[in-house]
Protein backbone atom coordinates (compact mmCIF):
# COMPACT_ATOMS: atom_id res chain seq x y z
CA UNK A 1 0.00 0.00 0.00
CA UNK A 2 1.35 3.41 -0.90
CA UNK A 3 0.44 5.42 2.17
CA UNK A 4 0.15 9.15 1.65
CA UNK A 5 0.23 9.76 5.38
CA UNK A 6 1.31 7.31 8.07
CA UNK A 7 1.13 7.84 11.79
CA UNK A 8 3.27 5.66 14.01
CA UNK A 9 2.93 5.70 17.80
CA UNK A 10 1.78 9.33 17.90
CA UNK A 11 1.53 10.69 21.42
CA UNK A 12 0.33 14.10 22.50
CA UNK A 13 -0.25 15.40 25.98
CA UNK A 14 -1.58 18.69 27.31
CA UNK A 15 -0.15 19.00 30.80
CA UNK A 16 -1.27 15.93 32.71
CA UNK A 17 -3.82 14.92 30.13
CA UNK A 18 -2.61 12.50 27.48
CA UNK A 19 -4.88 13.12 24.49
CA UNK A 20 -3.27 10.75 21.97
CA UNK A 21 -1.88 7.56 23.44
CA UNK A 22 0.16 6.02 20.66
CA UNK A 23 -1.84 6.26 17.45
CA UNK A 24 -1.04 4.24 14.34
CA UNK A 25 -2.93 5.14 11.19
CA UNK A 26 -2.38 4.85 7.45
CA UNK A 27 -4.11 7.04 4.90
CA UNK A 28 -3.64 5.91 1.31
CA UNK A 29 -3.53 8.26 -1.67
CA UNK A 30 -7.10 9.16 -2.64
CA UNK A 31 -8.56 7.51 0.43
CA UNK A 32 -11.20 8.98 2.69
CA UNK A 33 -10.79 8.11 6.36
CA UNK A 34 -13.35 9.04 9.00
CA UNK A 35 -12.54 9.40 12.68
CA UNK A 36 -15.52 8.83 14.94
CA UNK A 37 -15.85 8.79 18.71
CA UNK A 38 -17.34 10.84 21.50
CA UNK A 39 -16.22 14.39 22.30
CA UNK A 40 -12.85 14.42 24.01
CA UNK A 41 -11.73 11.15 22.46
CA UNK A 42 -8.86 12.95 20.69
CA UNK A 43 -10.18 13.29 17.13
CA UNK A 44 -9.55 17.03 16.79
CA UNK A 45 -6.15 16.90 18.42
CA UNK A 46 -5.11 14.08 16.13
CA UNK A 47 -6.07 16.15 13.08
CA UNK A 48 -4.22 19.19 14.40
CA UNK A 49 -1.14 17.02 14.93
CA UNK A 50 -1.29 15.80 11.34
CA UNK A 51 -0.63 19.25 9.88
CA UNK A 52 1.69 20.27 12.72
CA UNK A 53 -0.62 22.82 14.33
CA UNK A 54 0.19 20.87 17.49
CA UNK A 55 3.72 19.51 17.91
CA UNK A 56 3.56 15.85 18.93
CA UNK A 57 5.43 14.58 21.97
CA UNK A 58 6.43 11.22 20.56
CA UNK A 59 6.01 9.09 17.46
CA UNK A 60 6.39 9.65 13.73
CA UNK A 61 4.24 11.19 11.02
CA UNK A 62 5.29 10.17 7.52
CA UNK A 63 4.10 12.27 4.60
CA UNK A 64 5.20 10.84 1.24
CA UNK A 65 8.02 8.99 2.97
CA UNK A 66 9.33 11.96 4.96
CA UNK A 67 8.96 12.12 8.73
CA UNK A 68 7.38 15.55 9.21
CA UNK A 69 7.33 15.15 13.01
CA UNK A 70 11.11 15.61 13.03
CA UNK A 71 11.71 18.26 15.70
CA UNK A 72 13.09 21.49 14.27
CA UNK A 73 11.52 20.99 10.86
CA UNK A 74 9.97 24.17 9.43
CA UNK A 75 6.22 23.47 9.61
CA UNK A 76 5.24 26.16 7.10
CA UNK A 77 5.84 24.30 3.82
CA UNK A 78 4.24 21.17 5.29
CA UNK A 79 1.09 23.03 6.28
CA UNK A 80 0.85 24.40 2.76
CA UNK A 81 0.56 20.81 1.54
CA UNK A 82 -2.10 19.70 4.04
CA UNK A 83 -5.27 21.79 4.19
CA UNK A 84 -7.49 21.85 7.27
CA UNK A 85 -11.02 23.13 7.83
CA UNK A 86 -12.26 23.84 11.35
CA UNK A 87 -15.59 23.38 13.08
CA UNK A 88 -15.90 27.13 13.70
CA UNK A 89 -14.91 28.17 10.13
CA UNK A 90 -12.27 30.62 11.42
CA UNK A 91 -12.64 32.93 8.45
CA UNK A 92 -10.85 36.27 8.77
CA UNK A 93 -13.76 38.59 9.63
CA UNK A 94 -12.12 41.76 8.25
CA UNK A 95 -11.74 40.39 4.73
CA UNK A 96 -14.24 39.59 2.02
CA UNK A 97 -14.72 35.96 1.05
CA UNK A 98 -12.44 36.24 -1.97
CA UNK A 99 -9.73 38.05 0.02
CA UNK A 100 -9.90 35.31 2.65
CA UNK A 101 -9.22 32.80 -0.08
CA UNK A 102 -6.48 34.77 -1.84
CA UNK A 103 -4.39 35.82 1.15
CA UNK A 104 -2.36 32.64 1.61
CA UNK A 105 -1.62 31.91 -2.08
CA UNK A 106 -0.66 35.54 -2.62
CA UNK A 107 1.73 35.64 0.32
CA UNK A 108 3.22 32.16 0.16
CA UNK A 109 3.34 31.56 -3.58
CA UNK A 110 3.87 35.13 -4.73
CA UNK A 111 0.85 35.02 -7.04
CA UNK A 112 -1.07 38.19 -7.85
CA UNK A 113 -4.82 38.61 -7.54
CA UNK A 114 -5.05 38.59 -11.31
CA UNK A 115 -3.09 35.31 -11.50
CA UNK A 116 -5.41 33.71 -8.98
CA UNK A 117 -8.73 35.11 -10.07
CA UNK A 118 -9.65 32.61 -12.83
CA UNK A 119 -9.00 29.54 -10.70
CA UNK A 120 -10.56 30.98 -7.56
CA UNK A 121 -13.71 32.26 -9.17
CA UNK A 122 -14.05 28.78 -10.66
CA UNK A 123 -13.91 27.30 -7.16
CA UNK A 124 -16.54 29.73 -5.90
CA UNK A 125 -18.71 28.88 -8.85
CA UNK A 126 -18.33 25.16 -8.37
CA UNK A 127 -19.43 25.37 -4.75
CA UNK A 128 -22.38 27.64 -5.51
CA UNK A 129 -20.91 30.85 -4.10
CA UNK A 130 -20.19 32.81 -7.29
CA UNK A 131 -22.43 35.68 -6.11
CA UNK A 132 -20.92 35.73 -2.61
CA UNK A 133 -17.27 36.42 -3.42
CA UNK A 134 -17.33 40.04 -2.28
CA UNK A 135 -19.39 39.36 0.85
CA UNK A 136 -17.85 39.54 4.30
CA UNK A 137 -18.08 36.52 6.61
CA UNK A 138 -20.77 38.10 8.80
CA UNK A 139 -22.95 38.55 5.72
CA UNK A 140 -22.88 34.81 5.00
CA UNK A 141 -24.78 31.92 6.54
CA UNK A 142 -22.89 29.27 8.48
CA UNK A 143 -23.05 26.86 5.58
CA UNK A 144 -21.75 29.50 3.18
CA UNK A 145 -18.94 30.46 5.58
CA UNK A 146 -17.91 26.86 5.90
CA UNK A 147 -17.85 26.45 2.12
CA UNK A 148 -15.66 29.58 1.86
CA UNK A 149 -13.35 28.04 4.46
CA UNK A 150 -13.10 24.90 2.33
CA UNK A 151 -12.37 26.97 -0.77
CA UNK A 152 -9.74 28.88 1.21
CA UNK A 153 -7.98 25.63 2.06
CA UNK A 154 -8.34 24.28 -1.49
CA UNK A 155 -6.89 27.46 -2.99
CA UNK A 156 -3.50 26.39 -1.65
CA UNK A 157 -3.84 23.28 -3.85
CA UNK A 158 -3.12 20.94 -0.95
CA UNK A 159 -2.21 17.31 -1.49
CA UNK A 160 -4.67 16.22 1.18
CA UNK A 161 -7.38 17.73 3.34
CA UNK A 162 -8.32 17.42 7.02
CA UNK A 163 -11.83 18.25 8.19
CA UNK A 164 -12.48 18.81 11.88
CA UNK A 165 -16.20 18.29 12.56
CA UNK A 166 -16.98 20.87 9.93
CA UNK A 167 -20.75 20.43 10.11
CA UNK A 168 -21.09 20.37 13.91
CA UNK A 169 -21.73 24.10 14.25
CA UNK A 170 -24.28 24.22 11.44
CA UNK A 171 -28.06 24.20 11.51
CA UNK A 172 -29.31 20.82 10.32
CA UNK A 173 -30.71 22.34 7.13
CA UNK A 174 -27.27 23.71 6.21
CA UNK A 175 -25.36 20.49 6.80
CA UNK A 176 -26.34 19.06 3.42
CA UNK A 177 -24.74 21.82 1.36
CA UNK A 178 -21.40 21.32 3.10
CA UNK A 179 -21.52 17.53 2.82
CA UNK A 180 -22.17 17.97 -0.90
CA UNK A 181 -18.85 19.77 -1.16
CA UNK A 182 -17.14 16.80 0.48
CA UNK A 183 -18.85 14.42 -1.94
CA UNK A 184 -17.53 16.52 -4.80
CA UNK A 185 -13.99 16.39 -3.40
CA UNK A 186 -14.29 12.66 -2.88
CA UNK A 187 -15.21 12.27 -6.52
CA UNK A 188 -12.12 14.20 -7.56
CA UNK A 189 -10.02 11.73 -5.60
CA UNK A 190 -8.85 14.08 -2.85
CA UNK A 191 -7.13 12.32 0.06
CA UNK A 192 -9.18 13.24 3.14
CA UNK A 193 -9.32 12.64 6.86
CA UNK A 194 -12.51 13.70 8.63
CA UNK A 195 -13.42 13.89 12.26
CA UNK A 196 -17.19 13.67 12.11
CA UNK A 197 -20.43 12.98 13.90
CA UNK A 198 -22.27 12.42 10.60
CA UNK A 199 -22.46 8.64 10.81
CA UNK A 200 -24.66 8.23 7.75
CA UNK A 201 -22.23 10.24 5.70
CA UNK A 202 -19.23 8.29 7.00
CA UNK A 203 -20.94 5.03 6.21
CA UNK A 204 -21.85 6.16 2.72
CA UNK A 205 -18.52 7.58 1.60
CA UNK A 206 -15.61 6.56 3.83
CA UNK A 207 -13.12 3.91 2.77
CA UNK A 208 -12.11 3.38 6.33
CA UNK A 209 -13.61 4.35 9.67
CA UNK A 210 -11.63 4.60 12.90
CA UNK A 211 -13.30 4.56 16.27
CA UNK A 212 -11.33 6.63 18.79
CA UNK A 213 -11.79 6.14 22.49
CA UNK A 214 -9.78 7.87 25.21
CA UNK A 215 -6.91 8.80 22.91
CA UNK A 216 -6.56 5.45 21.15
CA UNK A 217 -7.85 3.96 17.92
CA UNK A 218 -9.88 1.14 19.39
CA UNK A 219 -11.08 -0.26 16.13
CA UNK A 220 -10.56 0.51 12.46
CA UNK A 221 -12.27 -1.19 9.56
CA UNK A 222 -13.90 -0.55 6.19
CA UNK A 223 -16.95 1.61 6.77
CA UNK A 224 -19.61 -0.99 6.10
CA UNK A 225 -17.93 -3.53 8.33
CA UNK A 226 -17.44 -1.16 11.27
CA UNK A 227 -21.02 0.03 11.22
CA UNK A 228 -22.71 -3.32 10.62
CA UNK A 229 -20.42 -5.62 12.57
CA UNK A 230 -18.31 -3.74 15.14
CA UNK A 231 -16.02 -6.03 17.09
CA UNK A 232 -15.31 -4.03 20.23
CA UNK A 233 -17.88 -3.62 22.99
CA UNK A 234 -17.20 0.11 23.31
CA UNK A 235 -17.67 0.61 19.58
CA UNK A 236 -21.00 -1.15 19.79
CA UNK A 237 -22.04 0.96 22.76
CA UNK A 238 -21.02 4.18 20.99
CA UNK A 239 -22.81 3.27 17.77
CA UNK A 240 -25.90 2.28 19.73
CA UNK A 241 -25.94 5.74 21.27
CA UNK A 242 -25.46 7.74 18.07
CA UNK A 243 -27.29 5.73 15.42
CA UNK B 1 -33.63 35.89 3.09
CA UNK B 2 -34.04 36.54 6.80
CA UNK B 3 -33.63 40.26 6.01
CA UNK B 4 -36.65 40.43 3.80
CA UNK B 5 -38.65 38.40 6.28
CA UNK B 6 -37.78 40.91 8.99
CA UNK B 7 -38.67 43.87 6.82
CA UNK B 8 -42.06 42.56 5.84
CA UNK B 9 -42.62 41.67 9.50
CA UNK B 10 -41.91 45.25 10.56
CA UNK B 11 -43.89 46.79 7.72
CA UNK B 12 -46.82 44.59 8.57
CA UNK B 13 -46.75 45.44 12.27
CA UNK B 14 -46.70 49.26 12.24
CA UNK B 15 -50.09 50.16 10.70
CA UNK B 16 -51.90 47.57 12.81
CA UNK B 17 -53.63 48.45 16.09
CA UNK B 18 -51.13 48.79 19.00
CA UNK B 19 -50.97 45.67 21.11
CA UNK B 20 -51.67 45.56 24.84
CA UNK B 21 -47.94 45.49 25.49
CA UNK B 22 -47.24 48.51 23.23
CA UNK B 23 -49.90 50.60 24.98
CA UNK B 24 -48.44 49.69 28.37
CA UNK B 25 -44.86 50.44 27.29
CA UNK B 26 -45.90 53.80 25.84
CA UNK B 27 -47.52 54.83 29.12
CA UNK B 28 -44.43 53.77 31.09
CA UNK B 29 -42.26 55.79 28.72
CA UNK B 30 -44.44 58.92 29.08
CA UNK B 31 -44.34 58.63 32.84
CA UNK B 32 -40.53 58.29 33.04
CA UNK B 33 -40.12 61.23 30.64
CA UNK B 34 -42.30 63.40 32.90
CA UNK B 35 -40.29 62.41 35.99
CA UNK B 36 -36.96 63.06 34.24
CA UNK B 37 -38.12 66.48 33.05
CA UNK B 38 -39.37 67.48 36.51
CA UNK B 39 -36.18 66.39 38.33
CA UNK B 40 -33.92 68.11 35.78
CA UNK B 41 -35.84 71.37 36.07
CA UNK B 42 -35.73 71.26 39.87
CA UNK B 43 -31.95 70.82 39.86
CA UNK B 44 -31.47 73.73 37.43
CA UNK B 45 -33.77 76.00 39.43
CA UNK B 46 -31.94 75.07 42.62
CA UNK B 47 -28.55 75.90 41.09
CA UNK B 48 -29.70 79.21 39.62
CA UNK B 49 -31.40 80.30 42.84
CA UNK B 50 -28.98 78.95 45.44
CA UNK B 51 -25.49 79.68 44.11
CA UNK B 52 -26.01 83.48 43.94
CA UNK B 53 -26.97 83.31 47.64
CA UNK B 54 -23.38 82.28 48.53
CA UNK B 55 -21.52 85.15 50.28
CA UNK B 56 -18.66 85.25 47.77
CA UNK B 57 -20.81 85.01 44.64
CA UNK B 58 -20.44 88.69 43.73
CA UNK B 59 -16.63 88.48 43.78
CA UNK B 60 -16.54 85.15 41.92
CA UNK B 61 -18.85 86.49 39.27
CA UNK B 62 -16.67 89.55 38.79
CA UNK B 63 -13.38 87.66 38.53
CA UNK B 64 -14.47 84.49 36.67
CA UNK B 65 -17.49 85.45 34.61
CA UNK B 66 -16.66 88.95 33.46
CA UNK B 67 -18.31 89.53 30.08
CA UNK B 68 -16.09 92.46 29.11
CA UNK B 69 -12.84 90.58 29.80
CA UNK B 70 -14.28 87.50 28.09
CA UNK B 71 -15.04 89.43 24.91
CA UNK B 72 -11.61 91.10 24.92
CA UNK B 73 -9.58 87.92 25.42
CA UNK B 74 -11.55 85.22 23.63
CA UNK B 75 -10.17 85.86 20.10
CA UNK B 76 -6.60 85.83 21.42
CA UNK B 77 -7.26 82.59 23.27
CA UNK B 78 -8.79 80.98 20.21
CA UNK B 79 -5.72 81.97 18.21
CA UNK B 80 -3.39 80.52 20.86
CA UNK B 81 -5.45 77.34 20.76
CA UNK B 82 -4.37 76.85 17.15
CA UNK B 83 -0.90 76.14 18.54
CA UNK B 84 -2.37 73.39 20.75
CA UNK B 85 -4.06 71.91 17.73
CA UNK B 86 -0.85 72.04 15.74
CA UNK B 87 1.23 70.38 18.45
CA UNK B 88 -1.51 67.75 18.74
CA UNK B 89 -1.62 67.28 14.98
CA UNK B 90 2.04 66.43 14.65
CA UNK B 91 2.30 64.50 17.93
CA UNK B 92 -0.67 62.18 17.33
CA UNK B 93 0.69 60.32 14.26
CA UNK B 94 4.14 60.06 15.86
CA UNK B 95 2.53 58.59 18.97
CA UNK B 96 0.44 56.13 16.97
CA UNK B 97 3.47 54.87 15.03
CA UNK B 98 5.76 54.69 18.08
CA UNK B 99 3.04 52.95 20.09
CA UNK B 100 2.57 50.35 17.37
CA UNK B 101 6.33 49.76 17.14
CA UNK B 102 6.62 49.33 20.92
CA UNK B 103 3.64 46.96 20.99
CA UNK B 104 5.27 44.82 18.30
CA UNK B 105 8.56 44.89 20.21
CA UNK B 106 6.82 43.48 23.27
CA UNK B 107 5.27 40.77 21.14
CA UNK B 108 8.53 39.68 19.48
CA UNK B 109 9.06 35.98 20.11
CA UNK B 110 12.26 35.10 18.26
CA UNK B 111 15.20 34.69 20.67
CA UNK B 112 17.35 37.07 18.61
CA UNK B 113 14.78 39.77 19.28
CA UNK B 114 14.88 39.30 23.05
CA UNK B 115 16.62 42.68 23.58
CA UNK B 116 13.78 44.35 21.65
CA UNK B 117 11.27 42.67 23.88
CA UNK B 118 13.08 43.78 27.02
CA UNK B 119 13.24 47.30 25.60
CA UNK B 120 9.48 47.25 25.01
CA UNK B 121 8.80 46.11 28.56
CA UNK B 122 11.16 48.68 30.09
CA UNK B 123 9.79 51.47 27.90
CA UNK B 124 6.16 50.90 28.81
CA UNK B 125 6.98 50.39 32.50
CA UNK B 126 9.02 53.59 32.73
CA UNK B 127 6.85 55.96 30.75
CA UNK B 128 3.55 54.79 32.16
CA UNK B 129 5.04 55.19 35.62
CA UNK B 130 5.98 58.86 35.30
CA UNK B 131 3.76 61.95 35.47
CA UNK B 132 3.60 63.64 32.06
CA UNK B 133 4.67 66.96 33.46
CA UNK B 134 7.82 65.43 34.96
CA UNK B 135 8.86 63.94 31.62
CA UNK B 136 8.22 67.30 29.95
CA UNK B 137 10.46 69.04 32.48
CA UNK B 138 13.27 66.49 32.29
CA UNK B 139 13.28 66.17 28.50
CA UNK B 140 12.31 69.77 27.78
CA UNK B 141 14.92 71.39 30.00
CA UNK B 142 17.46 68.57 30.12
CA UNK B 143 18.17 67.95 26.46
CA UNK B 144 18.44 71.59 25.31
CA UNK B 145 20.72 72.02 28.34
CA UNK B 146 23.31 70.01 26.42
CA UNK B 147 23.97 73.27 24.56
CA UNK B 148 22.46 72.25 21.24
CA UNK B 149 22.52 74.88 18.47
CA UNK B 150 19.34 76.33 17.00
CA UNK B 151 16.90 74.96 15.96
CA UNK B 152 17.72 71.86 18.02
CA UNK B 153 17.11 73.63 21.31
CA UNK B 154 13.47 74.32 20.44
CA UNK B 155 10.99 73.48 23.20
CA UNK B 156 8.60 72.35 20.46
CA UNK B 157 10.88 69.47 19.48
CA UNK B 158 11.64 68.31 23.00
CA UNK B 159 8.15 68.96 24.31
CA UNK B 160 6.77 66.88 21.47
CA UNK B 161 9.29 64.14 22.26
CA UNK B 162 8.12 64.11 25.87
CA UNK B 163 4.49 63.72 24.83
CA UNK B 164 5.42 60.98 22.35
CA UNK B 165 7.40 59.08 24.99
CA UNK B 166 4.59 59.05 27.53
CA UNK B 167 1.59 58.61 25.27
CA UNK B 168 3.14 55.98 23.01
CA UNK B 169 3.69 53.84 26.11
CA UNK B 170 -0.06 53.93 26.78
CA UNK B 171 -0.97 53.42 23.13
CA UNK B 172 1.41 50.45 22.99
CA UNK B 173 -0.36 48.80 25.92
CA UNK B 174 -3.76 49.40 24.35
CA UNK B 175 -2.62 47.91 21.03
CA UNK B 176 -1.08 44.96 22.83
CA UNK B 177 -4.34 44.27 24.62
CA UNK B 178 -5.99 44.40 21.18
CA UNK B 179 -3.50 41.86 19.85
CA UNK B 180 -4.16 39.60 22.83
CA UNK B 181 -7.91 39.90 22.25
CA UNK B 182 -7.71 38.20 18.84
CA UNK B 183 -8.73 34.60 19.33
CA UNK B 184 -6.11 31.91 18.98
CA UNK B 185 -8.24 30.23 16.30
CA UNK B 186 -7.45 33.11 13.93
CA UNK B 187 -3.73 32.44 14.30
CA UNK B 188 -4.40 28.72 13.88
CA UNK B 189 -6.31 29.34 10.68
CA UNK B 190 -3.50 31.51 9.32
CA UNK B 191 -0.84 29.00 10.33
CA UNK B 192 -2.78 26.12 8.79
CA UNK B 193 -2.68 27.93 5.45
CA UNK B 194 1.09 28.10 5.70
CA UNK B 195 1.35 31.82 6.40
CA UNK B 196 4.49 32.94 8.22
CA UNK B 197 4.29 34.45 11.72
CA UNK B 198 5.04 37.88 10.30
CA UNK B 199 2.32 37.66 7.66
CA UNK B 200 -0.12 36.31 10.24
CA UNK B 201 0.51 39.35 12.42
CA UNK B 202 0.41 41.83 9.54
CA UNK B 203 -2.58 40.57 7.61
CA UNK B 204 -4.69 38.67 10.13
CA UNK B 205 -4.06 39.80 13.71
CA UNK B 206 -3.10 43.48 13.52
CA UNK B 207 -5.93 44.72 11.27
CA UNK B 208 -8.48 43.19 13.62
CA UNK B 209 -6.62 44.23 16.77
CA UNK B 210 -6.30 47.86 15.70
CA UNK B 211 -9.94 48.05 14.73
CA UNK B 212 -10.88 46.72 18.17
CA UNK B 213 -8.86 49.33 20.03
CA UNK B 214 -9.86 52.44 18.05
CA UNK B 215 -12.31 53.63 20.75
CA UNK B 216 -9.81 53.07 23.56
CA UNK B 217 -7.14 54.96 21.63
CA UNK B 218 -9.61 57.78 20.91
CA UNK B 219 -9.84 58.31 24.66
CA UNK B 220 -6.07 58.51 24.91
CA UNK B 221 -5.91 61.09 22.15
CA UNK B 222 -8.57 63.18 23.88
CA UNK B 223 -6.38 63.12 26.99
CA UNK B 224 -3.41 64.09 24.82
CA UNK B 225 -5.29 67.12 23.50
CA UNK B 226 -5.60 68.35 27.07
CA UNK B 227 -2.04 67.49 28.06
CA UNK B 228 -0.61 69.57 25.21
CA UNK B 229 -1.27 72.47 27.60
CA UNK B 230 1.50 71.13 29.84
CA UNK B 231 4.09 72.14 27.23
CA UNK B 232 3.45 75.72 28.35
CA UNK B 233 5.74 74.95 31.31
CA UNK B 234 8.76 74.79 29.02
CA UNK B 235 7.96 77.77 26.83
CA UNK B 236 5.39 77.57 24.04
CA UNK B 237 2.65 80.20 24.46
CA UNK B 238 -0.32 77.99 23.84
CA UNK B 239 -3.81 78.62 25.15
CA UNK B 240 -3.16 77.90 28.84
CA UNK B 241 -0.11 80.14 28.90
CA UNK B 242 -1.95 82.82 26.91
CA UNK B 243 -4.80 82.70 29.43
CA UNK B 244 -2.24 83.24 32.18
CA UNK B 245 -0.89 86.27 30.34
CA UNK B 246 -4.40 87.74 30.02
CA UNK B 247 -5.11 86.96 33.66
CA UNK B 248 -2.16 89.08 34.73
CA UNK B 249 -3.04 91.80 32.21
CA UNK B 250 -6.66 92.17 33.31
CA UNK B 251 -6.19 90.97 36.91
CA UNK B 252 -9.14 88.68 36.19
CA UNK B 253 -9.65 84.91 35.94
CA UNK B 254 -12.22 84.99 33.13
CA UNK B 255 -9.62 84.02 30.44
CA UNK B 256 -9.25 80.63 32.17
CA UNK B 257 -12.99 80.07 31.84
CA UNK B 258 -12.71 81.07 28.18
CA UNK B 259 -9.87 78.59 27.69
CA UNK B 260 -11.93 75.88 29.40
CA UNK B 261 -14.83 76.53 27.02
CA UNK B 262 -12.53 76.28 24.01
CA UNK B 263 -11.15 72.95 25.23
CA UNK B 264 -14.65 71.63 25.83
CA UNK B 265 -15.77 72.70 22.35
CA UNK B 266 -13.25 70.22 20.98
CA UNK B 267 -13.10 67.47 23.59
CA UNK B 268 -16.83 67.01 24.24
CA UNK B 269 -17.71 66.14 20.62
CA UNK B 270 -14.60 63.95 20.44
CA UNK B 271 -15.61 62.13 23.64
CA UNK B 272 -19.15 61.64 22.40
CA UNK B 273 -17.78 60.24 19.16
CA UNK B 274 -15.48 57.84 21.04
CA UNK B 275 -18.45 56.67 23.14
CA UNK B 276 -20.50 56.21 20.00
CA UNK B 277 -17.76 54.04 18.46
CA UNK B 278 -17.47 52.04 21.67
CA UNK B 279 -21.22 51.42 21.83
CA UNK B 280 -21.33 50.44 18.19
CA UNK B 281 -18.55 47.93 18.79
CA UNK B 282 -20.25 46.47 21.87
CA UNK B 283 -23.44 46.01 19.89
CA UNK B 284 -21.58 44.26 17.09
CA UNK B 285 -20.03 41.84 19.55
CA UNK B 286 -23.24 40.86 21.29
Amino acid sequence: MNAKLSLRGVRKRFGDLEVCKGIDLDVAEGEMVCLIGSSGSGKSTLLRCMNLLEPIDDGEIWLDGVDIAEPGLDPQPIRQRIGIVFQSYNLFPHMSAVENVMLAPRRTKGLSRADLMPRISQLFEKFGLADRMQHFPDQLSGGQQQRVAIIRALAMEPEMMLFDEITSALDPELVGEVLDVLRELRQQGMTMVLATHEMGFARELADKVCFLDAGMILEQAPAEQLFSAPKEERTKAFLARVL
Amino acid sequence: MSDTAQQTGLAGASPAKPTRREIYEASVRRRSNRIALFSTLSVIVAIVLLIPLAPGWEAVQRSFFNGRVFAATFPGLAEAFLLNVMIFAWSAPLIALTGLAIALCRDARAPALFPLRMFGVAYTDIFRGLPVVLVIYIVGFGIPGLGLPRPWNSPYIWGTLALVLVYSAYVAEVIRSGIDSIHQSQRSAAASLGLSDGDTMRFVVLPQAIRNVVPANMNLFIALQKDVALLSFIGPVEIFRQAGVYKSLYANFTPYVGAALIFLALTVPATRYADYLMNKQNKQRS
